[in-house]
């Protein structure tokens, strides 16, 4: 194989990954704040990029894009308000299977108002043909907007997190929830809070790569799956960890078409999950010390 | 005896129904009550696993399919150019060889489906023990996430394996016949007997599950649910007794499986999709965790509705709205509610705490 080649694979891979490890913060924004995995999450990136087409048949492209976004925080927010928030310690299991039948109710909601269609925004810049020529490969430019816009949006997060209040206060919540409210924050609005930044991120990340992969009802499954594998892989509740984990299995599934059928490219990723899951739950870059304190 | 009240009810309601389907012509509902009782089958395992032993599958339509399609594919399979080979002779001696003619009237051989059944729950049984080893250590997001990407890489090697015939699934699945023309089958003559035989299936899954349960393993499972170290202290082998479990409702979801294909005649990868798992699950919780009577009545009435085709478009969204709306305001079930509260109402208070007592026993 060629080095060019080598290298097409590699860029293809990092777009992807990218991608899942924007979902697999989503899930660690929610699991910090409240212990909770939203099995809904790929649902947020199904219904920014839906309703970003549907608003662009009216408006230009970026506000429609932030308007979808900020929709799907509010959605996220809905969703927190109605379902979550009012019941008091609820198991897991009852948390888990409320989040999965969520994630039916509203694909099944974008069945009814989108249909069974593939449908995609245009690219941002230039078209399906056109590309940029970095080093030996040529890549096109939507891949930078994907990689730009979401590395930004870890960028910011991270700011938020460290050097805000807020942030600040939505992780003494996911530090000790009880001394939180001890010191006075409003834990119960910073899971809400918590639940509209992951819709948010979500949302974004669907719009900038809508383009590429295309949006259709279904997708937020798979890439709840895959965002939990690499969510995994980095170590729960650990958001730089999960970029790391996303481009791996990104690289690794693009890897993947050389040696097996392309229709089992979902179950490999699906595989590294369960081998990760069987050997190292703690993830390959999370510290065991830190996550035996975890419930597994 | 008490324990067999039930059973008999069972029973009665079986015969029941199918006097009145067959008295009122419509003799057209019973197909679907039978497709009905094959699912209930595999949604009473899930049952004993989730209610009793506390472990959640998300994967369990995955065991319904590697039952069906390996049924399905051993009893199509062509096995004619094969007939000099030494197996080939060896299983025709034994008389577990077929013949029977294709749609294009060619003569073809296959595996009878005694023997496709027998290796599908072995099979079903491996791949459980297997994956169940180290899947059952898991808890909580980690099994449903382990038991959802089981089910999912279920689904896509089904889906994309030329052998399970890709997106088309298996056709032409012949009968399974016990005794002359006897048997599981979608004849249209043989529907009041082939509602007999889904539905003493899982008459008999429910004998067993009910004894299983007023056993020592039943106790067991029972504190694992409520207190797994605690069980684990008192000195049970909590791996063991889970794994067991998860092994007996895969082996009874692939029964089903076998049952069901060779009923429908045929088997699509739709029965190994994310959302027929998560519907057992919605039918698992609207009949209550951790009852198996509750769970029957409610997976027969919702399949049988939903097969009926009452539920329109709107199938999988009424499971999903379901499952919210049982683990939002019952997560004990729709029947247990309404038992209680009706309990409360009867009987006054004083009553109530002496029948408490006796509950004990």
């Amino acid at each position: 194989m060629g080095v060019e080649l080598f290298l097409q694979y590699i860029a293809a891979g990092v777009t992807y990954g990218i991608i899942y490890a924007i979902v697999a913060i989503g899930f660690n924004i929610i699991y910090n704040t409240t212990g909770i995995i939203n099995f809904a999450q790929g649902e947020f990136v199904m219904l920014g990029s839906m309703i970003a087409i549907s608003l662009h048949g009216v408006m230009p492209l970026l506000p429609s894009i932030v308007l979808a976004s900020v929709v799907t925080m509010f959605i996220g927010a809905l969703i927190e308000v109605l379902f979550i928030r009012w019941l008091k310690s609820p198991t897991v299991l009852r948390m888990i299977i409320i989040t999965i039948g969520l994630s039916i109710l509203i694909r099944e909601l974008a069945l009814s108002i989108w249909g069974e269609g593939v449908r995609a925004l245009p690219y941002f810049t230039g078209n399906e043909v056109s590309s940029v020529e970095i080093g030996m490969i040529r890549i096109s430019p939507q891949v930078l907007w994907v990689v730009g816009v979401c590395l930004f949006m870890v960028a910011v997060l991270q700011g938020f997190f460290h050097f805000t209040l807020l942030g600040r206060k939505m992780r003494a919540c996911a530090a000790n929830p009880v001394a939180a409210r001890l010191c006075g924050i409003n834990t119960k609005n910073m899971v809400t809070l918590s639940f509209m930044l992951s819709a948010l991120i979500g949302a974004v990340a669907g719009c900038v790569v809508s383009p590429i992969t295309y949006s259709q009802y279904n997708m937020g499954t798979g890439l709840a799956i895959k965002g939990f594998t690499v969510a995994i892989l980095g170590g729960l509740g650990n958001s730089l960890a999960a970029l790391g984990g996303g481009i791996v299995l990104g690289i690794l599934e693009s890897f993947s078409v050389w040696f097996m059928p392309s229709a089992y490219k979902d179950a490999i990723s699906i595989a590294i999950l369960l081998v990760i899951l069987f050997v190292r739950p703690s993830g390959l870059f999370g510290s065991k010390e830190r996550m035996a304190l975890k419930e597994f | 005896m008490r324990k067999y009240l039930g059973i008999a009810f069972l029973l009665m309601g079986i015969v029941a129904i199918q006097l009145v389907a067959s008295f009122t012509d419509s003799v057209y509902y019973l197909t679907q009550l039978t497709m009905a009782g094959y699912y209930t089958m595999a949604v009473l395992g899930l049952a004993l696993l989730m209610g009793y032993a506390g472990q959640i599958s998300l994967g369990h339509a995955g065991f319904f399919a590697i039952g069906g399609y390996s049924s399905a594919v051993l009893t199509t399979y062509n096995l004619l150019p094969y007939r000099d080979g030494l197996f080939y002779r060896l299983l025709e001696a034994l008389q577990l060889l077929q013949k029977r003619e294709d749609l294009y009237g060619d003569t073809i051989v296959n595996l009878h489906p005694v023997v496709a059944m027998v290796v599908a729950l072995l099979l079903s049984a491996l791949i459980a023990y297997v994956i169940g080893i180290p899947v059952l250590k898991l808890k909580g997001h980690y099994l449903a996430m382990a038991t959802l990407g089981f089910g999912i890489i279920v689904y896509r090697v089904v889906l994309g394996t030329a052998l399970f015939g890709e997106a088309d699934g298996i056709s032409d699945v012949p009968p399974f016949r016990f005794y002359g023309d006897l048997g599981i089958s979608g004849d249209m003559d043989l529907r009041v007997e082939n509602y007999y035989i889904a539905w003493i299936s899982v008459l008999l899954i429910m004998v067993l599950f009910i004894n299983l349960l007023d056993s020592r393993v039943g106790r067991a499972l029972r504190a694992i649910h409520g207190a797994e170290d605690a069980s684990r202290a008192v000195g049970i082998d909590t791996g063991d007794y889970k794994l067991k479990t998860f092994v007996l409702s895969a082996v009874v979801a692939a029964l089903a499986g076998v049952g069901l294909t060779h009923f429908n005649g045929g088997i699509g990868p739709s029965e190994a999709s994310v959302m027929k798992s998560v519907r057992y699950v919605a039918i698992v919780a609207a009949g209550g965790m951790a009852s198996l009577w509750g769970t029957m009545v409610m997976s027969t009435f919702l399949n049988f509705m939903s097969l009926r085709g009452y539920f329109g478009s709107y199938d999988d969204a009424l499971f999903g709205g379901i499952l919210i709306l049982i683990m939002l305001f019952a997560p004990e079930g729709i029947l247990s509610i309404s038992f209680r509260r009706a309990w409360k109402r009867l009987i006054p208070r004083t009553e109530r705490v002496r029948d408490g007592d006796t509950e004990g026993r």
